[in-house]
């Protein structure tokens, strides 16, 4: 190729990113974008949960939980604080690691004074999520919570347990992922309940 | 293994054993110019070939075509780092981020415009929405493109004789883009929102939570701040392009990237899509299918076993916690997310490593030693299994004419593939295309690990550690760009070694490739007689998957001993 081959391809290189670069990088961005906020507007703005004009969070991000009267959610490695949804992340332990075994068995020794008399405490709520933002425990590990929250709450056990039931998400397509239960969902609908028995309307 | 483990590694791999044959044979109808479509769409191609000054009728050879795509990369390069650089000063920067660094801007451009998509930042507190889009969604395609240009260069100098001309760079890069990554991306991007994949320009969200907590720093949290941005236009492309490259810092593990199991199994399903196809394109543009199911047989045979292997491996759990009372019949959960569970990670840490892709819907760092070993292996084999989006089948392509070349050794015939004589120039490049990647994986390897800046970025005791900083090699060095992410690699040694070796990885593997398809060109094309060896038949695929895992395995065995093996047997130890 002689210098000026190149010099001329140099130019039709610039030229093309500039033309990709729109095409890709802002027209077909901004049409999914119109598209997605036609469609399905509350999906692409992020499934918010809105509470008398108050945001409270969004049905796909987890929410840090402590009290009794909630379920809580799987351990998050996010920093400073559990599940800041502003920074997701794991906690990249290996399974080796004795940070992990260590934070393992806290947690196990923690369930089982906030949970007295039941064993076999499901994997998912001593194990951190890959984003640190996971929604969702399994219905086993909101059925091994049922007691606290209803004993907590002063409701039955019978109530709550019917309550996650009704929160479970099966598998997609009956056979997509893994059954689950949204936390926060759940969560939502316990207060919302303890509000309506009060006389309170949301 | 649950049945229902079973039944979504058969679905999964059943689409997209259904899905080959039409793309295939689309893109073939794409590359070749001769779809239904075409006069109408060159309605909308010529005016941008116009726009570029290009003449579509015009060919290259191979050093135009080689010279070309380096110029458009590495105008691509130059874009990516300054719009990094200078974000801070332009638009959609509603949270105010600053600009990038010199060291972590290079090692991002140099990532993007590879196909890796290294990521030593985390998206939603380092990136604006202009640099996500402008830069790196556009990168996500073109480089894509550009994987596929050069291997439609390498089958035009299959099945061309006697002549210098490839095509032309330009024609290619665009078709790639427009025809097949565009609407692919589209689709997939409007079903992902469907299913909760965020896509908007707002602001991040404040949102009050419902239990406030006292945070770490003393005081009560009272608030969350959700990040927002258009997120399904780049995941769409990230999964399809082979890139990986996260919105979020969680990468396809967010919520926001990857809300449902159907997203998940759409994504994952993105991943080897077109890879996969480009097998049948092949056999249809060297006039012979079978050649091209023989290629994606041999990458099948090699994918499953070790598929099971990790499915296996995350499915039983994590034998530390066996003692303490934990019920582990979801597996090894460290790392994953309840909605994909055990074998869903699995299976997307075994196909992202396969491929170039190197998203993540897990944390491999966490995975159990043969998980993570699976994950490693898988790059090392080269990343031809599927591989990237193109750069996947022209790297099998080097294997099989080392295969062909070792079967004609045995029978004393001159090698020869499709009607083509393999002779020493061609083993030549195939040797350095082949070799050039465990050179680079190993030499950063070992430099990281006798200096302790490379040392002191590890995150994990024992072997782990020394995983660690493997993975970030192999996976830079074979264009993947997934990792043991608790590597602390945001520093200048990681970013400045580390972009340098995606470099070398990425252009002197395609250089090479497009030397051999120009030399192949100018050959004759030799009609087929009873001694020609029969590269579509079963012993010749046997044969190939031989080569692929002997170089594999003698090029790495000693570095995964030290590693998730070595880590393996202190496992079985508790």
């Amino acid at each position: 190729m002689t210098a000026k081959e190149i010099q001329n391809q140099s130019v039709i290189a610039l030229k093309a990113i500039c033309v990709f670069t729109i095409l890709l990088g802002l027209f077909y961005p901004a049409l999914v974008t119109a598209l997605g906020q036609v469609l399905f507007p509350r999906q692409a703005q992020g499934s918010l949960i809105v509470d008398n004009g108050r945001v409270r969070g969004s049905a796909l991000i987890g929410q840090f939980f402590h009290g009794d009267k909630y379920f809580w959610g799987r351990p998050s490695a996010t920093s400073p604080d559990p599940y800041n949804s502003a920074s997701s992340s794991g906690s990249n332990w290996g399974p080796n690691n004795p940070a992990l075994w260590s934070a393992v068995k806290d947690r196990v020794s923690f369930y089982q004074k906030n949970n007295p008399g039941l064993s076999g405490i499901p994997v998912d709520l001593v194990t951190a999520s890959g984003s640190g933002l996971d929604p969702d425990i399994s219905p086993k590990a909101a059925f091994f919570q049922v007691k606290r929250v209803a004993h907590a709450r002063g409701m039955s056990e019978a109530a709550v347990r019917k309550l996650v039931q009704s929160y479970i998400q099966k598998r997609q397509w009956g056979f997509l992922g893994e059954p689950r239960v949204n936390v926060l969902l759940l969560n939502l609908s316990l207060d919302r309940s303890a509000a309506l028995k009060l006389g309170r309307i949301f | 293994m649950t049945i229902n483990d079973w039944i979504q590694i058969g679905a999964y791999l059943g689409v997209l054993l259904v899905l080959v044959k039409p793309l295939g044979l689309y893109m073939a109808k794409i590359f070749e110019g001769e779809w239904p479509g075409s006069r109408v769409s060159s309605l909308v191609e010529r005016p941008i070939y116009r726009l570029f000054g290009v003449d579509d009728s015009s060919e290259m050879n191979w050093k135009s075509y080689a010279v070309s795509m380096l110029l458009f990369n590495f105008s691509g390069f130059l874009f990516v780092y300054a719009l990094e650089r200078f974000q801070f000063y332009l638009p959609l920067n509603p949270q105010k981020f600053a600009g990038v660094p010199p060291d972590l801007a290079f090692n991002t451009a140099v990532s993007f415009m590879t196909n890796t998509n290294w990521q030593a930042y985390g998206g939603e507190t380092t990136m604006s929405y202009l640099t996500q889009m402008a830069a790196l969604t556009t990168q996500n395609f073109v480089s894509a493109a550009s994987g596929m240009a050069v291997l439609i260069a390498l089958i035009r100098g299959i099945t061309r004789k006697q002549t210098e001309w490839l095509g032309n760079f330009w024609v290619d890069l665009t078709r790639g883009v427009l025809y097949i990554l565009l609407p692919l991306s589209f689709l997939l991007a409007l079903a992902l929102i469907s299913q909760g994949v965020i896509q908007n320009f707002s602001p991040y969200r404040k949102a009050s939570i419902v239990e406030p907590f006292k945070g770490d720093a003393g005081k009560t949290v009272q608030d969350e701040l959700i990040p927002m941005g258009p997120a399904a236009s780049q995941i769409a492309i990230k999964q399809l392009g082979t890139n990986g490259g996260g919105f979020f810092n969680a990468n396809s593990a967010h919520p926001f990237e990857n809300p449902t199991p159907l997203s998940n199994f759409l994504e994952a399903l993105s991943i080897p899509l077109i890879a996969a196809a480009l097998c049948y394109t092949f056999g249809v543009m060297v006039k012979d299918v079978k050649q091209g199911w023989a290629l994606l047989a041999a990458m099948f045979f090699i994918f499953v076993p070790l598929l099971l292997i990790a499915v296996h491996s995350e499915r039983a759990g994590n034998p530390a916690f066996a003692s303490l009372g934990v019920d582990q019949a979801a597996g090894n959960m460290e790392g994953k997310e309840v909605r994909f569970g055990a074998a869903n990670s699995a299976l997307w840490g075994t196909v992202t490593t396969a491929t170039s892709n190197g998203s993540v819907n897990s944390m491999h760092d966490s995975f159990m030693p043969l998980g993570g070993f699976v994950t490693l292996f898988m790059m090392q084999l080269g990343e031809v299994v599927f591989g990237g989006v193109g750069c996947g089948l022209y790297g099998m392509l080097a294997f099989v004419f080392v295969a062909v070349f070792v079967a004609g050794l045995m029978v004393g015939r001159t090698p020869e593939y499709l009607g083509k004589k393999i002779e020493s120039f061609e083993m030549q490049m195939a040797s350095v295309v082949i070799l050039i990647m465990p050179a680079i994986v190993l030499g950063s390897t070992a430099i990281a690990v006798s200096c302790q800046i490379g040392k002191s970025a590890v995150s994990n005791p024992g072997p782990h550690g020394f995983s660690q900083i493997l993975y970030a090699f192999t996976s830079m060095g074979n264009n993947n760009g997934s990792a043991f992410a608790g590597l602390n690699a945001d520093n200048p040694f990681y970013n400045i070694l580390g972009g340098w070796v995606m470099l070398l990885s990425r252009f002197w593997v395609k250089i090479p490739v497009l030397a051999m398809a120009g030399s192949l060109a100018r050959k004759k094309i030799i009609p087929s007689g009873p001694g020609t060896l029969r590269t579509s038949s079963t012993l010749f695929i046997g044969l190939l998957i031989g080569v692929v895992l002997i170089v594999g395995v003698l090029s790495f065995v000693p570095a995964l001993a030290l590693g998730p093996i070595a880590e393996y047997l202190g496992m079985a130890r508790i």
